[in-house]
């Protein structure tokens, strides 16, 4: 059964000025288009200058659009601002790379999870204590660090709670800019299963930044490969990873070293014998 | 990408806690007493003066300290200790409505220029230029000659050009805190800008602003003061402390004490408004702290009975033995790297393996002496063949640094310095190395010939060039480059691709085994991914949490892992080349 | 690079327009009447208003200012209510004086000043402390205080420099050092303080930097890395800071000229506006301005050599 399309972006480009007077401005992507459909996780692939934060903050509405469209079940949030942008942040969250900056040092974890809940304005005062109480245990924190500072926690767990930021509103869609780059490879783990359960759970859909396609392999169910701000190749990850198509997806993928060393070996080899792009 | 250490989180800048304290709580707190104090008794001056301002009596001028007149009199017989509170008035009030002014002009400002950007923020731009410019003085002596000695209107000017700096340094905060991460995420959140601005900005703003309006006021008692002194404030024969400075003046001679309390009384105020605002700036990045700092420990409270090494065995280059590292911290040391033992072999690239927190990039550190001030070695020791490096003075690691053990640190992009080419500063450790006679001529080649030697193209080109015009992978080959200068034996690589992209890194990762080839140079990696581990290592020892869990080949720990820790690394590492239906990966329910 | 001076030199007009405008117009509110001042008051009323023509006292305050400006370009800043010589004849005359004092001041107290920071980031706790007070109290004490101070200890207690009086250059090299060197003192010991914390909290951040270890761990020696590497980074900072403390030299030696007694522009600046002397205080506050405007200037050029990023674009 294909599942209904929850995001559509249309030959979506931005590009930059550069403020030099007479510099062409840079582009940064150019003629992407993919979908999204609802609860599914799609992982955008790319190394540093491909584009795929910027496309994830687009889709946040942090970065304006120069064109293209972003279709979010159905209405076109492209340039949508203000008012409206901020109606979208129930349906529309993230959970952004750097957990030593995404929550604010002075606030307790308590005021930063109060933030989303206030906003919703659908919770009376009196309930949003307990659904905080709630949302630390669903991510594995305990209830007494709703008054701890994010000083006193360490990078993972920091993570779990801008985790539990994202979800507290049962969001549609959560952009994930690589969540777990910045943590250690046990702590990637949990963190990727969290992830995991809260998306059984609630039928919420990602998309994944991030530029390790073995993450991918195991993690997405449809991967996009960027390349200096283009597509270059799509489809299935299991597919992608394992009888990757274009040129450049080969090279990444023969690059990924593996913790085996007989088959590193081997695909060492093999990768010596690609063709120099 | 990268994670950050324990090395780091111990690293900051330290002072023995005790000091600090001192220094941080209890001088601003002083400080704030003296000056509470003073303006309380300033204010109640007609209550406290033990004479009238004005009171003359020329039978007793010029009397030095007695029963009667605490601090003696001046020209015209007035008591000095009633006219010092009198005078401090003026002077005051002078201070306040000048600090009132920048606060609230400054503020405003620098808020509409930093918050709203774009147009707003270029006009204010320009116009602080401007205010910065003029100069404020000539303008408030135009108004003094104006306004007929108003002081009040005077300050009022001060303050408005003083306000510029104020926004200034607003206006660059609030540009700084909307970049921060976690603004991007309140608006993701769906907040206001408002509630933003109340919530994530102002606090951060507050702090500031006290800071400087502590240190503003300081300059403004020496302007109102200084005013004062040139006659051209308070009218004599008012008393203002400015005015009294200038009265002393004319009796150097006969009365220093009357300078030196006049003149006290000003300098005391300002030392307390600034050793405030320094308290309070203290403060402000005392709340930031990520992890405790402590005492240094000095270096010779290592013990370390060890002073023959190990017997020679010719194929081992590097042997450590029981080797502890610690840090100080404001709760005791702390001990990072708790015993290891482990040699390196010629020629053999050797991973230390582990997460943060491991303490692997603190030993890997430490052997070359690279530890910040608050860590030190507390036990064991280790050795280069039959010298031993570990502990070891600067003096001794000289002869070791560059020239037997090089070093590659994790992030290129600010490995080297950014002020000079990458040819001055390959010729800079070559020539400090020593090994080519210094004709500029054998020194640039041997230069050139370190670049050729990590494969990069056009040396010639290169070595014009500044750090920030080079991309990573070629900035890391460049530091490869210069590690290599002295013809090292034993090359430490302190997680070199961990910043790099995957295919950049396959690259490094290259380079590194064909430089073993050819030279038969050792290299210890220091990495957490097993990837890396299994591509180029040929022996490995895991460490977790100082110790070391796991050792051996590369193919006992990833075909026969003892230990549960390591097992649990392996299973957690991310295997592009595994079956996505593996049993072992079960991520369903 | 040529932007950032283009943009300086751009931005020097309107302020300078502003200046004067400012001053022009303050000035026109000063009460009193500078015919009756200049005259005296027992000059007959045709005598006050042929003044008052002659010096275009009559007219609207726009026409006057608009007279003004056009002097300004052919570099006639208008005469002295008083002496009738011409301001640019004074300002010219005193700008040597004033000049020296604050170039000299800037000089020492940057000298002094960098080595304070070096010594203050590089060595131990102790010296780091001794500095620290030292700097603190140079800074908080009035400078004013200080100037008398040190008449007090260096002219009257053990009469080794003079108190006051100014030798030019030409007429004697030496008496005109020693005749400085006083007020340069107190001038200077203001401004050490800023640029030794500045140098200090700059050098310690580079010292942190991954760089440092990286020349450390290629065997670089400590002095080389102190004074060929940290110091560089902090050069920006530091020259920012001298350029500022400079400019706030400026109206300090409206107090050092008064003291020491120096023919300077602070000195007469002072005078001309207790004498309601218009045109020198224009005149003189112009000066300052060019003065910071050039100093400004110079600071960009700084930044732009010591830059990287904007020397090799």
């Amino acid at each position: 059964m294909v599942e209904p399309t929850l995001v559509s972006v249309q030959n979506l480009a931005v590009e930059y000025r550069t403020g030099r007077l007479r510099r062409a401005p840079v582009g940064v992507i150019e003629d992407v288009s993919f979908d999204i459909a609802q609860g599914e996780t799609l992982a955008l692939v790319g190394e540093s200058g491909s584009g795929k934060t910027t496309i994830g903050k687009a889709m946040l509405g942090l970065t304006p659009v120069t064109a293209g469209r972003i279709l979010f079940n159905g209405s076109d949030i492209t340039h949508l601002r203000g008012a409206g942008r901020r109606a979208l942040a129930s349906d529309i969250q993230a959970v952004f790379q750097n957990p030593f900056g995404s929550l604010n040092p002075a606030l307790t974890i308590g005021r930063t999870l109060t933030e989303p809940l206030l906003v919703a304005g659908d919770l009376p005062k009196a309930e949003i204590s307990s659904r905080i109480g709630e949302l630390l245990w669903r991510v594995g924190l305990p209830g007494d660090a709703a008054s701890r500072y994010p000083g006193q926690f360490s990078g993972g767990q920091r993570q779990r709670v801008a985790i539990a930021r994202a979800v507290a509103r049962r969001p549609k869609l959560i952009v994930c800019d690589e969540p777990t780059s910045a943590l250690d490879v046990t702590t990637q783990a949990s963190a990727l299963e969290l992830l995991h359960e809260l998306q059984d759970d609630l039928g919420c859909a990602y998309l994944f930044i991030t530029h390790d396609l073995a993450v991918v392999k195991e993690f997405a169910d449809r991967v996009i490969v960027l390349e200096k701000g283009r597509i270059v190749e799509e489809g299935r990850s299991v597919d992608v990873c394992d009888h990757p198509a274009h040129p450049y997806t080969r090279r990444l993928v023969a690059s990924a070293p593996v913790p085996d060393p007989l088959l590193q070996r081997r695909r060492r080899e093999e990768r010596l014998a690609l063709p120099d792009l | 990408m990268t994670v950050p250490t324990t090395t780091e989180a111990l690293a900051v800048q330290s002072r023995s806690s005790w000091t600090r304290t001192v220094r941080h709580r209890i001088i601003p707190a002083i400080a704030l007493t003296v000056i509470v104090l003073v303006t309380a008794s300033v204010s109640v001056a007609p209550l406290l003066a033990p004479y009238p301002p004005l009171k003359q009596d020329l039978l007793n001028s010029l009397a030095g300290p007695s029963g009667a007149h605490l601090l003696g009199t001046d020209d015209l017989g007035r008591d000095i200790l009633s006219r010092l509170l009198w005078g401090g008035q003026p002077a005051l009030s002078g201070v306040a409505v000048a600090t009132s002014v920048f606060a609230v002009v400054g503020m405003t400002l620098g808020i509409l220029a930093g918050y709203l950007g774009a147009w707003t923020d270029r006009v204010i731009s320009a116009v602080l230029d401007i205010m910065l410019s003029v100069p404020g003085i000539i303008l408030i002596l135009a108004v003094l000659a104006i306004f007929n000695q108003n002081v009040f209107a005077a300050m009022f000017v001060l303050g408005l050009f003083a306000a510029a700096n104020l926004a200034r340094v607003i206006r660059g905060l609030c540009l700084a805190l909307r970049e921060e991460l976690f603004v991007d995420a309140a608006r993701v959140s769906g907040l206001t800008p408002f509630r933003i601005m109340s919530r994530h900005i102002l606090p951060a703003l507050t702090g500031q602003l006290l800071i400087q309006m502590s240190l503003f006021a300081g300059i403004a008692l020496g302007v109102q003061t200084g005013l004062g002194f040139l006659g051209l404030a308070t009218p004599a024969p008012n008393p203002s402390w400015g005015g009294m400075v200038g009265e002393a003046s004319q009796v150097i001679e006969q009365h220093p004490l009357f300078l030196l309390v006049s003149g006290g009384i000003i300098g005391i105020m300002s030392v307390a408004f600034g050793l405030l605002g320094d308290g309070l700036r203290d403060l402000e990045s005392d709340r930031r702290r990520i992890a405790g700092s402590g005492r240094p420990i000095p270096l010779s409270a290592l013990a370390s009975a060890e002073s023959d090494p190990h017997p020679a065995d010719p194929s081992v280059l590097l042997t450590v033995r029981d080797y502890s590292v610690a840090f100080g911290t404001s709760s005791g040391p702390r001990t990072v790297v708790d015993s290891i033992s482990f040699t390196v072999k010629e020629g053999e690239i050797f991973g230390l393996v582990g997460e943060s927190g491991s303490g692997k990039t603190v030993t890997a550190q430490s052997l070359l002496g690279l530890l910040s001030e608050n860590g030190g070695i507390v036990g064991g020791a280790a050795w280069l063949g039959s010298q031993r490096i570990s502990p070891a003075t600067d003096q001794e690691l000289r002869k070791v640094r560059g020239r037997e053990i090089g070093f590659v640190a994790q992030e290129p992009m600010v490995a080297l310095d950014p002020h000079y080419t990458i040819g001055s500063q390959l010729t800079e450790v070559v020539r400090t190395i020593g090994e080519v006679s210094s004709g500029t001529g054998a020194i640039r080649a041997r230069s050139l010939d370190l670049l050729r030697s990590v494969h990069l193209p056009a040396p010639e080109n290169i070595m014009r060039r500044y750090p920030h015009e080079l991309s990573g992978g070629m900035l890391q080959r460049v530091a490869i480059a210069l590690a290599l200068a002295g013809s090292p034996r034993l090359l430490i690589a302190d997680e070199p691709t961990t910043a790099l992209d995957v295919t950049v890194q396959a690259g490094i990762l290259d380079l590194l085994r064909s430089l073993r080839d050819e030279r038969g140079m050792a290299i210890i990696l220091v990495t957490h991914d097993l990837g890396v581990v299994a591509d180029i290592c040929d022996r490995a020892i895991v460490m977790q949490r100082g110790r070391i869990v796991e050792e051996g080949a590369v193919e006992a720990i990833f075909y026969a892992a003892k230990d549960p820790y390591t097992q649990q690394l392996l299973a957690s590492t991310p295997n592009i080349a595994r079956d996505a239906a593996d049993p072992g990966r079960d991520t369903d329910g | 690079m040529l932007r950032i001076i283009v943009r300086r030199l751009l931005l020097s007009i309107p302020l300078l327009i502003v200046v004067s405008g400012i001053t022009f117009i303050l000035e026109s509110f000063v009460p009193g009447d500078p015919a009756r001042s200049l005259l005296g008051v027992n000059a007959t009323p045709e005598q006050y208003d042929a003044l008052r023509q002659s010096l275009h006292l009559d007219e609207p305050l726009v026409q006057q200012y608009w007279l003004y400006l056009q002097g300004l370009f052919h570099g006639d800043l208008g005469r002295s209510i008083f002496t009738n010589e011409e301001v640019v004849t004074t300002v010219a005359g005193r700008l040597p004086v004033t000049l020296s004092l604050v170039v000299g001041a800037t000089l020492v107290a940057t000298v002094v000043g960098v080595l304070f920071g070096v010594y203050s980031a590089t060595r131990g706790r102790i010296s780091r402390r001794i500095i620290d007070v030292v700097s603190l109290f140079g800074s908080a004490l009035p400078n004013f205080w200080v100037a008398l101070a040190l008449i007090a200890i260096f002219a009257v207690a053990l009469p080794l420099l003079p108190a006051t009086g100014y030798v030019p250059f030409e007429d004697s090299p030496q008496l005109w050092l020693s005749s400085l060197v006083l007020p340069v003192v107190a001038l200077a010991i203001g401004g050490v303080a800023l640029i030794a914390k500045v140098t200090r909290d700059s050098m310690l951040s580079t010292l942190g930097l991954d760089y440092i270890r990286t020349l450390r761990a290629s065997g670089v020696s400590r002095r080389s890395i102190i004074w060929r590497h940290a110091l560089r980074n902090s050069g920006l900072a530091v020259s920012t800071t001298i350029g500022l403390t400079l400019i706030n030299f400026v109206p300090g030696t409206i107090f050092a000229e008064t003291i020491f007694v120096l023919p300077g522009l602070g000195s007469a600046v002072v005078t001309a506006t207790n004498l309601h002397d218009i045109p020198v205080v224009q005149g003189i506050g112009l000066t300052f301005t060019l003065i910071v405007i050039i100093v400004n200037l110079l600071v960009d050029v700084a930044y732009g050599l010591l830059n990287p990023k904007v020397r090799s674009s």
